[in-house]
């Protein structure tokens, strides 16, 4: 009894210095400037203005939508491109498979941030600037993503295979209509963790736009701040909060995948 | 019937290759943008790091070790890299020791222990720029809630942001509850897969609870914390977005840790090439941590 009050308390106070951050900055997206100047911790009544007025400013629709369609391009690219490779590994027992698989995970120490010069200018001279594809083909090929696939796919029994080539049923109907469907909670994982860090990507996306065409809402924000933050914190704040507001509720409802995914790869790793 | 063996063996390695040319076919997106975006780049970055380098990307001269001599003897390196390492030093432990704290109080079957998870994963889904500009405000001078609670306790304000003697910490900090979300996550998993029998028995042998924590839970959890600690080191070199938010690698050059020295070299001087010899750098000083981490993990790690 006496453990269970200690671990409750615990939990409580470490829940709240670490959601606080988070808890503020929804408070103060909801206060009137003269609020935030007075140093308040809540506001006296909830109003949207903040809201309202950050849309008006900055085309934040836009930059979410951008952010949408980027993330969601690549989460589908990472799929196909991470599945059908680590299927070749898995399923077709080539020469040289081990060593090409060796290869992909060392790539894994490459940090992507030595190699931003010459992507940049690989961009460049192909006259991608400010277009989906810059934001998104670089990152189709996820290492860890292959690495996550290639052991679910080991846990599919080889006689599955055996028994379904005998049907007559090809190497691609099989990646299909088997590998596929029984790896949902994996490719589920990756789809997430894909989709979350492609929103929250900030480097890449700020050395290649450099306007609004696609511009991500996270460059929104580095503008706004630019722009707005001596005066305008609630603003800033409401800006925040709709940034936030998708990945948080993405992270939530796929908090079991992802948790599965991770700690896959990190006992197997 | 040696005929027959021959034909057999000819129709082995035509299948072979057969298998070959599939297999590489279903590798084949993977290996061309692996090409393009990685091979392909960090072989350029290697060539434009012994050459002079405008910023269109046109290479002028060969310079040899040039850039790489004017590293060494650079004060500014010398106080970036300095600051890399302080940096790592900072944030990996803290970041670390906390979300192991946080999964293990959380590991626990109690009512409502879902709410407590959810919100101790949290932060994996802020993103740099959005986390980053929460601690802006937090921060700041006058306004910011950090100094006013340290005012409410009658401490004078700390120039978080501002002083070369905070700004490392104060970035710091805003790095270390970033990463706690996926820290916790994995530690947490790494928790729950401790077999439960193992507990049983040591109950049954009379192991109290900080017992069963040190001798059990620690040890088995030590290829996680492994794991986790590599990841760590990584991250915490590859930083950028938050200093670009809340410093901009100032005061006097105080966090300007290496990723962003490379930007500012490369897209505000447009020093292709010298930029280039620090992401060599770079990717060196990673390869060698995570190299020394696994010579001295494999000693230490203790596999089930």
């Amino acid at each position: 009894m006496m453990k269970k009050l200690l671990l409750y308390t615990l939990l409580i106070i470490s829940s709240l210095i670490l959601f606080f951050p988070l808890l503020y900055a929804v408070s103060a997206s909801f206060m009137e400037p003269q609020e935030i100047y007075a140093g308040k911790l809540f506001p006296s009544a909830i109003n949207f203005d903040a809201y309202k007025e950050v849309f008006e400013n900055i085309p934040l629709l836009h930059f979410l939508t951008v952010s949408f369609w980027m993330s969601f391009i690549v989460m589908i690219g990472q799929l196909i491109v991470c599945s059908l490779s680590a299927y070749a590994f898995v399923f077709i027992p080539f020469k040289g498979r081990n060593l090409i698989f060796f290869i992909f995970l060392s790539t894994m120490l490459i940090p992507w941030e030595a190699t931003i010069i010459p992507n940049f200018l690989t961009i460049l001279h192909l006259g991608w600037l400010n277009t989906y594809p810059a934001l998104t083909f670089p990152f189709f090929a996820l290492p860890f993503g292959i690495f996550l696939l290639r052991q679910h796919f080991l846990t599919i029994p080889k006689e599955l295979w055996e028994s379904a080539q005998m049907d007559g049923c090809t190497r691609f109907r099989f990646y299909l209509k088997f590998a596929l469907p029984l790896s949902k909670s994996s490719l589920s994982a990756l789809g997430i963790y894909g989709f979350l860090t492609t929103w929250n990507q900030y480097l890449w996306p700020l050395l290649v736009t450099n306007d609004d065409t696609v511009r991500p809402v996270q460059i929104g924000l580095k503008m706004l701040i630019a722009n707005e933050s001596s005066s305008q914190w609630n603003m800033v704040m409401a800006a925040v909060v709709t940034i936030l507001l998708p990945t948080i509720l993405l992270l939530f409802i796929g908090l079991k995948y992802i948790r599965e995914g991770l700690t896959a790869g990190a006992l197997k790793g | 019937m040696v005929k027959k063996y021959v034909k057999s063996k000819k129709l082995g390695i035509h299948n072979e290759k057969k298998l070959f040319g599939i297999g590489i076919l279903y590798l084949l997106p993977a290996l061309i943008l692996l090409g393009v975006f990685l091979f392909y780049p960090m072989i350029k970055t290697f060539y434009f790091s012994f050459n002079e380098v405008t910023g269109g990307g046109l290479v002028k001269d060969f310079v040899g070790w040039d850039h790489y001599m004017k590293l060494l003897h650079s004060a500014e390196f010398r106080k970036s890299m300095i600051g890399t390492f302080l940096f790592v030093l900072y944030t990996v432990p803290a970041e670390i020791i906390i979300a192991l704290f946080f999964a293990v109080i959380a590991s626990e079957k109690l009512k409502g222990i879902g709410i407590f998870r959810t919100i101790f994963s949290s932060t994996l889904g802020v993103s740099v720029a959005a986390g980053a500009t929460i601690f802006l405000f937090l921060f700041h001078p006058s306004l910011g809630v950090l100094n006013n609670i340290l005012g409410f306790v009658g401490i004078d304000g700390v120039e978080w942001l501002t002083s070369s003697k905070w700004a490392l910490f104060a970035v710091a900090i805003t790095t270390i509850w970033m990463h706690i979300g996926i820290n916790f996550i994995i530690l947490l998993g790494g928790i729950q897969n401790v077999s439960a029998e193992l507990y049983e028995s040591a109950k049954i042998d009379g192991a109290g609870y900080w017992a069963r924590l040190v001798k059990i839970t620690i040890p088995m959890l030590s290829p996680v914390l492994f794991f986790v600690t590599i990841i760590a080191v990584i991250g915490s070199f590859q930083t950028f977005g938050q200093i670009d938010i809340l410093t901009g690698g100032g005061p006097a050059g105080s966090t300007n840790i290496i990723v962003y020295s490379i930007y500012q070299e490369a897209f505000s001087y447009g020093n292709f090439g010298f930029a280039s010899a620090q992401a060599i750098i770079l990717f060196l000083v990673i390869l060698i941590v995570t190299f020394i981490q696994f010579r001295v993990g494999e000693k230490k790690v203790h596999y089930q």
